[in-house]
């Protein structure tokens, strides 16, 4: 009985999770499981934003995010952003990012991040922003970027799924 | 004395004298341009957003904030901003007065009418300025000992940047720096020091 309830609770949680409003989606493809892309709302005019998600190789090969696109831009990259001291640098993966067998690798504020470029119109948290993601093994997926506050950190999508 | 004595005594004289310059220039130690917290800052003079030119002179008596940004910027800019908005917010209105001016390293693509509008979407006290070309910009980096690199990328390019907000005092003196880094009641209590320090 009680295991019952659990699993009802459990369900129930689940539900939450995926059918919840505001909650970024997690997805699948192949080998890779990409949990809750998202990405910050735009101060105005500016042009371009960061998208960030934690993806996660269940597989035994190596896989590499390549490419992607976003709705609302016109162009999509994969950056890398480190501090050195008090200089922020930022560079283009241009071989993409690579996603090794057994490990996951997340995108987030001050590291990883695929680079909207020439946005056509800002980001407005609360809204989702239909791209796709484009691996070298795994393919091409749909996904959708939930657009959180400006400086949000998405500690929540930090995790794995 | 013979032709032979003449050329080797020449010669080693020559070499004599190289030797020492080389030694006067590699062994006497540089003095410094200038000592502690006087090295960041100096003049500079940079039209605003909002038409008007900001220059160190008319900023004497105000302690002030300056920031090395641009808007292709998607992370450190546009989060610093808002830190720096919930800052002035949070201290109320011993900060009034007070101005963060926000200089742009891509003064190619920052015009003052799109700093105007993406300045907007942060606290009013905020003020883009632009340098009119590279000789100001290089000026003012050089001022404040910051740095800026255009960066080529697949579709153009982005700039790598000194990322610290500088504080500067009511005389134009190098106070210190807030970070991102740093927790908001951090920053807040070295505002609060800068704003107190007439």
């Amino acid at each position: 009985m009680s295991a019952r309830l659990l699993a009802a609770c459990a369900a129930f949680l689940a539900l939450l999770g995926f059918a919840g409003p505001g909650l970024a989606q997690d997805y699948q493809i192949g080998d890779l499981k990409i949990a809750q892309p998202w990405a910050r709302a735009t101060p105005s005019g500016a042009k371009v934003a960061g998208g960030f998600m934690t993806i996660r190789n269940t597989g035994n090969l190596a896989d590499r995010l390549v490419g992607g696109s976003a709705a609302p831009a016109g162009l999509f990259e994969i950056h890398e952003m480190r501090m050195e001291g008090s200089v922020m640098r930022m560079r283009a993966l241009e071989k993409g990012l690579e996603i090794a067998p057994g490990q996951s690798v997340t995108l987030r504020p001050g590291g990883f991040h695929v680079m909207f470029l020439d946005l056509k119109s800002p980001l407005r948290e609360g809204e989702r922003v239909k791209g796709t993601l484009v691996f070298e093994r795994a393919g091409t997926i749909e996904v959708e970027f939930r657009v959180e506050a400006r400086g949000a950190m998405g500690t929540h999508a930090g995790h794995a799924p | 004395m013979n032709a032979l004595k003449i050329v080797r005594i020449a010669a080693w004289s020559a070499i004599a004298i190289i030797t020492a310059a080389l030694l006067v220039v590699l062994l006497n130690p540089r003095p410094p341009e200038s000592s502690g917290t006087a090295a960041i800052g100096g003049p500079f003079r940079l039209a605003a957003h909002d038409g008007r030119v900001v220059s160190a002179e008319s900023l004497k008596g105000q302690p002030f904030a300056l920031f090395f940004g641009f808007t292709h910027c998607p992370d450190v800019c546009p989060t610093s901003m808002l830190e720096i908005t919930n800052d002035l917010n949070a201290l109320g209105p011993l900060a009034r007065d007070f101005r963060v001016y926000f200089v742009t390293v891509d003064p190619a693509r920052d015009t003052a009418e799109l700093l105007k509008d993406y300045l907007g979407s942060f606290d009013p006290r905020i003020v883009g300025l632009v340098p009119s070309g590279e000789a100001e910009l290089a000026g003012i980096a050089r001022a404040f000992r910051a740095i800026y690199r255009k960066v080529e990328t697949p579709s153009g390019y982005t700039m790598d940047h000194t990322a610290s907000i500088y504080l500067m005092d009511a005389k134009g003196a190098f106070f210190g720096t807030l970070d991102s880094r740093e927790r908001p009641h951090d920053r807040q209590a070295k505002l609060r020091r800068l704003l107190a320090r007439k």
